[in-house]
Protein backbone atom coordinates (compact mmCIF):
# COMPACT_ATOMS: atom_id res chain seq x y z
CA UNK A 1 0.00 0.00 0.00
CA UNK A 2 1.04 3.61 -0.79
CA UNK A 3 0.04 6.98 0.83
CA UNK A 4 1.09 10.03 0.49
CA UNK A 5 -0.41 12.16 3.65
CA UNK A 6 0.26 15.84 4.82
CA UNK A 7 -0.40 15.01 8.41
CA UNK A 8 3.02 13.52 10.04
CA UNK A 9 2.94 10.34 11.00
CA UNK A 10 4.27 7.53 13.97
CA UNK A 11 6.77 5.19 12.60
CA UNK A 12 6.65 3.06 15.48
CA UNK A 13 2.63 3.20 15.30
CA UNK A 14 2.61 2.15 11.63
CA UNK A 15 5.74 -0.69 12.02
CA UNK A 16 3.56 -2.20 15.06
CA UNK A 17 -0.06 -2.51 12.77
CA UNK A 18 1.66 -3.70 10.19
CA UNK A 19 3.29 -6.53 12.17
CA UNK A 20 -0.11 -7.48 12.90
CA UNK A 21 -1.58 -10.51 12.47
CA UNK A 22 1.09 -12.26 10.09
CA UNK A 23 1.59 -15.60 10.71
CA UNK A 24 3.85 -16.85 7.40
CA UNK A 25 5.73 -13.96 7.71
CA UNK A 26 9.54 -14.44 9.36
CA UNK A 27 10.99 -11.15 8.61
CA UNK A 28 9.59 -7.86 8.46
CA UNK A 29 12.64 -4.68 7.48
CA UNK A 30 11.17 -1.22 8.07
CA UNK A 31 13.36 2.07 7.32
CA UNK A 32 12.21 5.78 8.68
CA UNK A 33 13.63 8.77 6.78
CA UNK A 34 13.69 11.99 8.88
CA UNK A 35 14.01 15.43 7.34
CA UNK A 36 17.48 16.33 8.09
CA UNK A 37 18.31 20.42 9.43
CA UNK A 38 21.73 20.23 7.02
CA UNK A 39 23.76 22.19 10.27
CA UNK A 40 20.98 24.90 10.49
CA UNK A 41 20.82 25.20 6.62
CA UNK A 42 17.48 24.02 6.44
CA UNK A 43 14.59 25.11 8.78
CA UNK A 44 11.76 23.56 6.59
CA UNK A 45 11.36 21.08 3.48
CA UNK A 46 8.53 21.24 1.24
CA UNK A 47 7.75 18.11 -0.65
CA UNK A 48 5.02 18.66 -3.60
CA UNK A 49 3.62 15.33 -5.33
CA UNK A 50 1.55 15.49 -8.10
CA UNK A 51 -1.30 13.53 -6.88
CA UNK A 52 -2.59 10.44 -8.87
CA UNK A 53 0.56 10.31 -11.05
CA UNK A 54 2.85 10.06 -8.14
CA UNK A 55 1.15 7.57 -5.95
CA UNK A 56 0.38 5.71 -8.98
CA UNK A 57 4.36 5.71 -9.71
CA UNK A 58 5.15 4.12 -6.62
CA UNK A 59 2.29 1.03 -6.39
CA UNK A 60 3.72 0.47 -9.86
CA UNK A 61 7.42 0.23 -8.15
CA UNK A 62 5.48 -1.11 -4.93
CA UNK A 63 3.77 -4.02 -7.11
CA UNK A 64 6.85 -4.51 -9.07
CA UNK A 65 8.91 -5.41 -5.74
CA UNK A 66 6.20 -7.36 -4.20
CA UNK A 67 7.52 -9.84 -7.19
CA UNK A 68 10.91 -9.38 -7.38
CA UNK A 69 11.18 -9.75 -3.61
CA UNK A 70 8.54 -12.69 -3.25
CA UNK A 71 7.26 -10.34 -0.80
CA UNK A 72 4.01 -10.85 1.58
CA UNK A 73 3.45 -7.17 1.65
CA UNK A 74 4.47 -3.68 1.33
CA UNK A 75 4.12 -0.36 3.12
CA UNK A 76 5.09 2.92 2.04
CA UNK A 77 4.34 6.03 3.66
CA UNK A 78 5.52 9.65 2.37
CA UNK A 79 5.36 13.05 3.65
CA UNK A 80 4.07 16.14 1.19
CA UNK A 81 3.97 19.64 2.07
CA UNK A 82 5.70 21.21 4.87
CA UNK A 83 7.74 19.08 6.95
CA UNK A 84 10.23 20.76 9.53
CA UNK A 85 13.73 19.27 10.56
CA UNK A 86 13.85 16.20 12.60
CA UNK A 87 10.06 14.72 11.13
CA UNK A 88 9.77 11.60 9.31
CA UNK A 89 9.26 11.68 5.59
CA UNK A 90 9.00 8.24 4.53
CA UNK A 91 8.22 4.94 6.12
CA UNK A 92 8.59 1.99 4.24
CA UNK A 93 8.40 -1.47 5.30
CA UNK A 94 8.66 -5.01 3.73
CA UNK A 95 7.14 -8.38 4.90
CA UNK A 96 8.73 -11.28 3.70
CA UNK A 97 9.27 -15.23 4.35
CA UNK A 98 12.88 -14.71 5.26
CA UNK A 99 14.93 -11.75 6.05
CA UNK A 100 16.74 -11.50 3.18
CA UNK A 101 14.16 -10.59 0.99
CA UNK A 102 12.54 -7.93 3.41
CA UNK A 103 16.06 -6.00 3.78
CA UNK A 104 16.66 -6.06 -0.10
CA UNK A 105 13.17 -5.03 -1.08
CA UNK A 106 13.39 -1.74 1.75
CA UNK A 107 16.85 -1.11 0.21
CA UNK A 108 15.88 -1.15 -3.00
CA UNK A 109 12.04 0.82 -2.36
CA UNK A 110 14.45 3.29 -0.86
CA UNK A 111 17.01 3.97 -3.24
CA UNK A 112 13.64 4.69 -5.86
CA UNK A 113 11.96 6.99 -3.54
CA UNK A 114 15.04 8.72 -2.79
CA UNK A 115 16.34 9.45 -6.90
CA UNK A 116 13.51 8.29 -8.95
CA UNK A 117 9.92 8.76 -7.35
CA UNK A 118 8.23 11.92 -8.62
CA UNK A 119 8.71 14.60 -6.03
CA UNK A 120 9.84 18.09 -6.26
CA UNK A 121 11.64 18.84 -2.94
CA UNK A 122 12.59 22.47 -2.31
CA UNK A 123 14.90 23.67 0.96
CA UNK A 124 13.95 26.54 2.70
CA UNK A 125 16.58 28.38 5.01
CA UNK A 126 18.07 31.25 6.51
CA UNK A 127 20.23 32.27 3.20
CA UNK A 128 16.98 31.60 1.13
CA UNK A 129 15.29 28.87 -0.84
CA UNK A 130 16.48 26.21 -3.07
CA UNK A 131 15.61 23.01 -5.11
CA UNK A 132 16.95 19.89 -4.43
CA UNK A 133 18.34 16.98 -7.45
CA UNK A 134 18.87 13.73 -6.59
CA UNK A 135 22.83 13.48 -5.65
CA UNK A 136 25.67 11.36 -7.25
CA UNK A 137 25.33 9.18 -5.03
CA UNK A 138 21.57 8.87 -4.95
CA UNK A 139 21.86 8.03 -8.88
CA UNK A 140 24.19 5.89 -8.28
CA UNK A 141 22.34 3.44 -5.88
CA UNK A 142 19.38 3.70 -7.26
CA UNK A 143 21.61 1.86 -10.49
CA UNK A 144 22.32 -0.99 -8.48
CA UNK A 145 18.65 -2.45 -9.10
CA UNK A 146 18.84 -1.99 -12.35
CA UNK B 1 -10.68 23.78 -22.40
CA UNK B 2 -7.34 22.10 -21.16
CA UNK B 3 -5.97 22.35 -17.67
CA UNK B 4 -2.56 23.24 -17.79
CA UNK B 5 0.12 22.11 -14.24
CA UNK B 6 3.43 22.98 -13.45
CA UNK B 7 5.36 21.25 -10.85
CA UNK B 8 9.03 22.14 -9.26
CA UNK B 9 10.82 25.12 -10.36
CA UNK B 10 8.68 25.52 -13.25
CA UNK B 11 6.32 27.07 -11.26
CA UNK B 12 8.71 29.60 -9.97
CA UNK B 13 9.27 30.34 -13.34
CA UNK B 14 6.10 30.92 -14.73
CA UNK B 15 4.86 32.44 -11.57
CA UNK B 16 1.28 30.05 -11.54
CA UNK B 17 0.91 26.78 -10.81
CA UNK B 18 -2.35 25.27 -12.78
CA UNK B 19 -4.27 27.35 -15.34
CA UNK B 20 -7.18 26.53 -17.69
CA UNK B 21 -6.79 27.14 -21.10
CA UNK B 22 -9.87 27.72 -23.56
CA UNK B 23 -9.87 27.35 -26.70
CA UNK B 24 -7.17 24.35 -26.19
CA UNK B 25 -4.50 24.14 -28.19
CA UNK B 26 -4.89 21.18 -30.73
CA UNK B 27 -1.23 19.26 -29.58
CA UNK B 28 0.72 19.31 -27.04
CA UNK B 29 3.72 21.16 -29.71
CA UNK B 30 1.23 23.75 -30.24
CA UNK B 31 0.39 24.37 -26.23
CA UNK B 32 4.15 24.34 -25.70
CA UNK B 33 4.25 27.46 -28.29
CA UNK B 34 1.21 29.64 -26.86
CA UNK B 35 3.05 29.14 -23.53
CA UNK B 36 6.58 30.09 -25.10
CA UNK B 37 5.25 32.78 -26.85
CA UNK B 38 3.51 34.58 -23.84
CA UNK B 39 6.64 34.00 -21.18
CA UNK B 40 9.74 32.81 -22.81
CA UNK B 41 11.22 32.45 -19.61
CA UNK B 42 8.73 29.81 -19.27
CA UNK B 43 9.57 28.37 -22.89
CA UNK B 44 13.07 28.17 -22.26
CA UNK B 45 12.52 26.31 -19.02
CA UNK B 46 10.25 23.76 -20.66
CA UNK B 47 13.14 23.36 -23.52
CA UNK B 48 15.19 22.62 -20.49
CA UNK B 49 17.12 19.15 -19.89
CA UNK B 50 15.03 16.24 -18.17
CA UNK B 51 11.87 18.60 -18.33
CA UNK B 52 8.73 16.01 -18.92
CA UNK B 53 5.35 16.27 -20.00
CA UNK B 54 2.36 13.94 -18.82
CA UNK B 55 -0.93 14.25 -20.28
CA UNK B 56 -4.15 12.53 -18.10
CA UNK B 57 -1.10 11.26 -15.90
CA UNK B 58 0.88 9.28 -18.64
CA UNK B 59 4.23 10.27 -19.36
CA UNK B 60 4.54 11.42 -23.22
CA UNK B 61 7.35 11.40 -25.55
CA UNK B 62 6.97 13.55 -28.33
CA UNK B 63 3.87 15.55 -29.57
CA UNK B 64 0.14 14.55 -28.71
CA UNK B 65 -2.80 15.37 -29.77
CA UNK B 66 -5.15 17.24 -27.09
CA UNK B 67 -8.25 16.17 -26.43
CA UNK B 68 -11.33 18.64 -25.00
CA UNK B 69 -10.68 17.77 -21.16
CA UNK B 70 -6.97 16.99 -20.91
CA UNK B 71 -5.09 17.72 -18.19
CA UNK B 72 -1.70 18.68 -19.23
CA UNK B 73 1.40 18.82 -16.81
CA UNK B 74 4.69 19.69 -17.22
CA UNK B 75 7.48 17.83 -14.92
CA UNK B 76 10.58 19.69 -13.59
CA UNK B 77 13.83 17.03 -12.67
CA UNK B 78 12.59 15.39 -10.02
CA UNK B 79 14.46 15.46 -6.38
CA UNK B 80 13.29 12.13 -5.25
CA UNK B 81 11.74 11.75 -1.85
Amino acid sequence: MVRLQTEPFDPGALLSAFCEGREETGAVVSFTGLARAGLGAVTRLELEAYPGFTDAEIERIAEAARTRFSLHDVLIVHRIGEIAPGEPIVFVAAAAAHRREAFEAADHLMDYLKSRAPFWKKEHGPDGERWIEPTERDLADAKRWD
Amino acid sequence: MIRVLLFGRLRDVAGWRERALDPAPASLFALKNLLAAEDPALGEALAGPGVQAAVDKALVRGDRALAAGAEVAFLSPMSGG
